[in-house]
């Protein structure tokens, strides 16, 4: 297959949101009116000096940006590599998803709408979206699966603190994908006044292209603190890909330096070969679904296939059209990671670096322990990897204390 | 011109609307289905609209999604649809294929179309494709004589209703409300501007959906547009029943009601 090779900075997609063969809208004609409203917007605003410049003083002054780039070294010393990670845990509301939602939050404000909507998985994006909300003055209503709430009660409690509406949604699977679609269905309802907050780079253009926008600065921060750090640039980039917007926002700097390899680590659930995965690049095939073309897991006829990863937010039967397109073109690899392989990194960051990691991000640090060996016969020397750690793992104690047997039985 | 094109050229010179009725494929089973759309052609439906059932139908409200999570729980599969068109197309009424766009892309575009055209269906109506993305579908639809129905919105701008039915064959679909399919108890007061819009950029018939679920409410539709679509209020007939006897005796009254009412125009 001949394909153009991707180029940064706004090149891509193109100006009807297609990367290469992915991405576009598959959606109602009733939600393209707000879609166009949308683009404009953002467009605008990412021209625009007084936006940028008030994104970047909230992005400074509320979420703790820029983020530590932070050379682990007893972790580098086990792996083989020089280990620097972006410590985007450290963030408020602990992952790389609050600059998402404080931009969409602000062009929301800029649209002169008054009420946001938002899918969670976990509960993070929904607590994420529930902060910004309350931060400005939105109405928000979080739809999340019946099993998740039932699953993450604690993030059901915070979003309702924060003065967020918790919709449990009963329908399909009752998970991430029926959320998305009930947040599809309000959104075609109620359009006039409401913002869709989606919380990665998915779903129908310009959501794509503009998450990745706000959340670009994890990979530019990087890139420099990597130069000033070290001299060079990395020898690869690594993160973990569930709809894949940390991913983007840190390979995004990164596309235009060939040098750089850039690694992204799909949840491999009990294994590819086992059909339980959310592995939708290394194991789905291409389709539509949420309003985008991309890889997806699928049946024959086209009908989703429940996904399945210890981690939640990256417990997703699809992807960011971009991923799917850097996967086309060769610029990044996707590999996927099992739960087994991501909770023994999970254990191995808390041990030799004192941090407890989102076990969404750990899969990124299994990768990294994977590829370590592998970059260093091929460099012949030890490789720089910028691993991005997109959250942190209190959300996952639990899960973490049942898997490793540490909590004490009452 | 298609079979639907003289279904809405007869009702036109009767004064009244055509009734397009929708069932899910394979709800509550494949010859349970090939039923229900059967007595719906008997109790006075002019047109069948097939709907493709799919994992993640956000166009779809409550009473839908539940008939199509039936379905496919009954495992029912693309192909069954086909066989489901042939079925009630061998009635004699036009029979339309709504569906979402990735069964077809799974399928294969060229291959459904040629598929459905095999088995008596009239088109497709799309709705999560819009004609921005669907090039591949206007070459098939075009190669196999299919009818294209895309959605128009009252959010639609007046260069994209133009450009939509523009794109259309056979008849527009109109949604009468911002939101998802699902019987409504309160008119719409956008859906007559609508179907106005479209008839002013177009000789098509105009089709009116979504909330249309008593023969008041289709007298009233009829009375400014050309067919009235109705969905949920007839597959509540099946899924409030207690057996599929006593369902189809439910759906051939609810079908001869909205009948009469498509026959009684509100002006």
């Amino acid at each position: 297959m001949s394909v153009d090779m991707p180029a940064a900075t706004g090149r891509y997609p193109d100006a009807t949101g297609h990367f290469g063969r992915f991405g576009g809208r598959f959606v109602p004609e009733a939600l393209v009116a707000a879609l166009d409203e949308l683009d404009g917007a953002w467009r605008t605003a990412m021209g625009d000096e007084s936006f940028q410049t008030e994104f970047a003083a909230l992005l400074r002054d509320y979420a703790g940006t820029p983020s530590l780039l932070y050379p682990a070294r007893r972790l580098s010393a086990k792996i083989g590599a020089q280990v620097l990670l972006k410590r985007e845990d450290l963030n408020h509301t602990g992952a790389h998803k609050v600059r998402n939602v404080l931009g969409q939050a602000l062009l929301t404000k800029r649209m002169g709408k008054r009420r946001v909507i938002a899918e969670t998985g976990a509960g993070q994006h929904g607590v994420a979206t529930a902060t910004a909300a309350a931060l400005f003055d939105l109405e928000c209503v979080v739809y999340m699966g019946e099993v998740d709430t039932q699953r993450q009660a604690l993030n059901v409690a915070r979003m309702r603190m924060l003065g967020a509406t918790v919709v449990p949604v009963t329908a399909g699977s009752r998970t991430l994908k029926d959320a998305m679609n009930e947040a599809m269905r309000d959104w075609v309802a109620n359009v006039d006044n409401t913002h869709y907050l989606i919380g990665t780079a998915a779903g129908p253009h310009p959501f794509p292209a503009l998450v990745r926008d706000f959340v670009r600065g994890i990979g530019d921060e990087a890139r420099q603190q990597c130069l000033d750090l070290v001299g060079a640039l990395p020898d690869a980039v690594t993160a973990c890909v569930g709809g894949g917007s940390n991913a983007l926002g840190v390979f995004h700097a990164f596309v235009d330096d060939p040098s750089v390899r850039l690694y992204g680590f799909e949840a491999g659930g009990d294994g590819p070969a086992t059909g339980r995965h959310a592995a939708s690049i290394t194991g789905g095939s291409s389709g539509v679904l949420h309003g985008t073309r991309t890889y997806v897991l699928q049946d024959a006829d086209g009908q989703t296939v429940e996904s399945h990863s210890i981690s939640a937010g990256l417990d997703y039967p699809g992807v960011g059209p971009e991923h799917a397109w850097l996967h086309d073109t060769g610029r990044a690899t996707y590999r996927p990671v099992t739960d087994a392989d991501a909770m023994a990194a999970f254990e191995l960051l808390c041990r030799t670096e004192g941090i407890i990691p989102a076990i969404e991000s750990s899969h990124a640090l299994a990768g990294t322990v994977a590829i370590a060996p592998e970059l260093a016969a091929e460099l012949g020397r030890e490789p720089v990897v910028v691993v991005n750690l997109s959250g942190r793992g209190d959300k996952d104690v639990h899960t973490a204390g049942e898997y490793f047997g540490v909590l004490d039985k009452e | 011109m298609s079979r639907i094109g003289v279904a809405f050229d007869q009702a036109r010179a009767e004064g009244r609307a055509v009734l397009v009725g929708c069932m899910p494929a394979g709800f509550p089973t494949v010859e349970g289905s090939i039923a229900a759309m059967t007595a719906m052609v008997e109790a006075g439906v002019d047109v069948i609209e097939v709907e493709i059932p799919y994992s993640d139908p956000v166009m779809d409200g409550p009473v839908i999604q539940r008939a199509s999570d039936i379905a496919l729980a009954g495992g029912v599969r693309v192909a069954d649809t086909l066989r489901i068109v042939d079925a009630v197309a061998a009635t004699g009424a036009p029979v339309v294929t709504m569906t979402y766009w990735n069964p077809i892309e799974q399928y294969g575009v060229d291959a459904f179309a040629r598929d459905l055209a095999a088995a008596g269906g009239t088109g497709l109506i799309t709705p999560d494709l819009i004609p921005d993305e669907a090039q591949e579908w206007l070459a098939a639809s075009d190669a196999y004589g299919l009818d294209r129905t895309f959605l128009v919105s009252p959010s639609s701008t007046d260069a994209r209703l133009q450009m939509t039915v523009e794109h259309c064959r056979g008849f527009v679909y109109a949604t009468a409300i911002m939101g998802v399919t699902g019987a409504r108890t309160q008119a719409s007061a956008a859906a007559p501007v609508l179907a106005s819009r479209v008839r002013a950029v177009t000789d098509l018939p105009v089709g009116i959906g979504l909330g249309i679920g008593t023969g008041e409410q289709a007298g009233t539709a009829a009375g400014f547009a050309d067919g009235v679509i109705v969905g949920s209020a007839l597959i509540r007939c099946l899924l409030d029943a207690a057996s599929l006897p006593a369902g189809l005796t439910a759906l051939r009254e609810l079908s001869a009601e909205l009948a009469a009412g498509v026959r009684s125009p509100a002006r």
